[in-house]
């Protein structure tokens, strides 16, 4: 069928989000902007997704995430060949498929884009997990560039003052670092302006993924785990405030026209854990036959949840506050606590929870929170075991009949 | 009106009839490479069997991994819920499911009326499965039907510590070259099944009475071996291997 003869679906047409095509320009003008660094004299830092990247921004260094390249590298299904490829490599499969798909890909400049610039120098925050810490130690020896670590203790329930201090230390060396690297002093009235744009485009994502309060929700977990990525790599810009204002502006206007992400939704669910990279779009249509929207996720409301600790007249000292006391940071109590929040909040039927192979801090607790989750709200959980990156885990025909087995569970 | 269930499994296609609440029978056949033509075959079988005619039948409902497979069907259902209902229709009573089919393994507990409440499902791995019993029945050159009552006369079970169907079976293969006795082995293969099975059900709060069902229920030494890990009797369903089937007939007739 050619071009002219395909048909187009109004209805369709009419329920896709149309910021879509922004998100991507700015993506692609951002990934050559970075590719290019060294031909225009930009320096360019890798760094972890949880990482501080305010300072990067305030000293106009580019911030380059090989997590979100990971993501990249799972939608385009070609992690698996890159995980086979560390596999030869010496690397265990049972590691992080990101790790073992970027640390790869550093040596054939594959993957969707060629592979990504390399770096002046690395930014490692264990907020997120201990992998990146020997991940980017092993990427500092490959590229021979200097790797600075951020050690955020484990909140279990609470951030003490030791914590703080310790973690603020922190913030001054990393400053040192970038002024060394960079070679030149860090202007602190920009850092301060780049830590309230950030607290902005935090807020602003926070409001996006608000509006699926609304019933039917004008968006799902499945356009977040693509529009989340500009509040991951480019926070602290004035390019994100006006991304999300206008995402933000669109949702609202799909709300009061009524234009739901899943036609007829008539069940609600929260997705836990990681995306499953190369198969979002058969999830999504999959929940969508069933009537059922995925309206909210642990994932990416984790890149506004530090938002209550962060103080924009104050940027720099919130900061360690502010990245400690993450998703991936804190006691499965509190994990399971803000989980049933977000129940609540957005009204859901049930939990669907991406077991991860290759994220064990993610995965782990997920059957003591699903627990709790049915003993506080009676509600039922689903587990997919899969990966984020690497197809080799995702059993295709067991998900579908344990997803159909959820959704008649479900209907009663 | 007489409703037909057909349940399509990776080893075998089970299809049952049911009118006015009572099993008129069922039959079982190999699924073979074609999920399809088993499911047409098993289902015109099963009307030759009882001397139904096609036109006598009303809704049919298919069911297991094949089940998008049966294109006559009026609906596919998910095993889980099938098992659930089948359980249900023959005892109403039971509370906690327990499935060991050809290639997976199911917990579920099921409300006073029948319905799916959690349940659980084996992961991409054979181990605790009727193919891995299989697997060790032709390792040790056993006839598989013979397995449940080999193991009883076990004196000493052996240790089978691994989870791995393929790594099971050099363990068993190491073990028949030491030379120990076949009913000992076997006895220790059922172990590894009921702790592996156990392990995944207590996920769940299963209440009694439990009911075991699908193929492998038809086997003492492993149905001893759940009863023993879980702590509780187990009941084996008199249709262990249609049950699937049936469920699916009976949520046919609205069930």
């Amino acid at each position: 069928m050619s071009d002219q003869e395909k048909t187009i679906d109004p209805e369709k047409e009419r329920r896709k989000i149309k910021s879509v095509k922004t998100m991507k320009d700015i993506m692609t003008h951002y990934y050559i902007e970075a590719k290019t660094a060294e031909e225009t004299g930009k320096k360019v830092a890798w760094i972890t997704s949880g990482g501080p990247v305010e300072p990067l921004i305030a000293m106009d260094v580019i911030p380059v995430y090989p997590e979100n390249h990971g993501a990249m590298i799972g939608a385009s299904k070609m992690g698996t060949d890159l995980c086979e490829k560390a596999e030869g490599m010496g690397y265990s499969g049972d590691l992080c498929t990101y790790a073992l798909a970027d640390i790869a890909c550093s040596t054939v400049n594959g993957g969707p884009i060629g592979g990504l610039p390399k770096p002046d120098m690395l930014v490692c925050g264990n907020n997120i997990c201990g992998t990146v810490l020997k991940w980017y130690e092993v990427q500092a020896r490959y590229y021979d560039v200097p790797l600075f670590i951020l050690d955020t203790p484990f909140c279990h329930t609470e951030f003490s003052d030791e914590a703080r201090q310790y973690v603020r230390r922190q913030i001054d060396e990393y400053l040192v670092f970038l002024e060394t690297v960079c070679g030149k002093k860090c202007d602190h009235d920009h850092l301060r302006d780049v830590g309230r744009l950030s607290m902005e485009g935090q807020r602003l994502w926070q409001a996006v993924l608000d509006t699926t309060m609304n019933k039917p929700a004008p968006m799902s977990a499945f356009d977040a785990f693509f529009h989340l990525a500009l509040i991951v790599t480019l926070r602290g810009t004035q390019t994100v405030v006006d991304y999300y204002t206008g995402l933000l502006e669109e949702m609202k206007n799909r709300v009061a026209e009524g234009i739901s992400a899943v036609p007829e939704e008539r069940y609600r669910l929260l997705w836990d854990n990681l995306p499953i990279w190369f198969k979002t779009r058969w999830l999504s249509d999959k929940f969508a036959a069933h009537k059922a929207c995925l309206v909210a996720d642990t994932y990416t409301s984790a890149w506004c949840g530090s938002l209550p600790y962060l103080d924009e007249n104050n940027f720099l000292e919130s900061m360690a506050e502010g990245y400690s006391r993450i998703y991936l940071n804190i006691g499965t109590d509190r994990m399971a606590e803000m989980v049933v929040e977000m129940i609540d909040k957005y009204e859901v039927d049930g939990l669907v929870m991406h077991s991860n192979r290759s994220c064990k801090p993610y995965s782990l607790g997920q059957y003591d929170i699903a627990r709790i989750v049915q003993e506080k709200r009676g509600l039922p959980t689903l587990i997919i075991e899969a990966n984020m990156t690497d197809a080799r885990s995702f059993s295709e025909s067991q998900i579908d009949t344990r997803i159909d087995a959820f959704m008649e569970v479900l209907k009663g | 009106m007489v409703t037909i269930g057909i349940d399509i499994g990776s080893i075998s296609a089970k299809a049952a009839a049911i009118a006015k609440d009572k099993l008129l029978g069922s039959k079982v056949i190999l699924t073979g490479y074609n999920a399809r033509q088993a499911g047409m075959a098993v289902f015109e079988g099963l009307l030759k069997e009882l001397a139904i005619d096609r036109d006598a039948v009303g809704r049919i409902v298919a069911t297991g991994y094949g089940r998008n497979s049966v294109d006559f069907a009026d609906q596919a259902v998910t095993e889980i819920t099938c098992h659930a209902a089948g359980a249900h229709f023959q005892d109403p009573e039971v509370r906690a499911v327990i499935d060991i089919g050809g290639q997976d393994s199911k917990a579920i507990a099921l409300g006073p009326n029948g319905r799916v409440t959690d349940f659980a499902m084996n992961d991409k791995c054979a181990a605790g499965t009727g193919r891995f019993l299989e697997v060790m029945a032709r390792a040790l050159e056993v006839d598989l039907d013979a397995f449940g009552e080999m193991s009883l006369q076990a004196d000493e079970p052996a240790k089978i510590s691994s989870l791995c169907t393929v790594f099971a079976e050099s363990e068993v293969i190491s073990l028949i070259a030491k030379g120990a006795r076949r009913t000992n082995i076997i006895a220790g293969i059922h172990a590894s099944i009921g702790a592996r099975v156990v392990a995944m059900a207590n996920r769940l709060k299963l209440q009694a009475p439990v009911m075991m069902t699908g193929g492998v229920a038809h086997n003492i030494g492993v149905v001893k071996a759940l009863e023993d890990k879980l702590g509780l009797p187990v009941q084996v369903s008199a249709h262990a291997q249609v049950n699937g089937a049936i469920g699916a007939a009976r949520l046919a007739a609205g069930g």
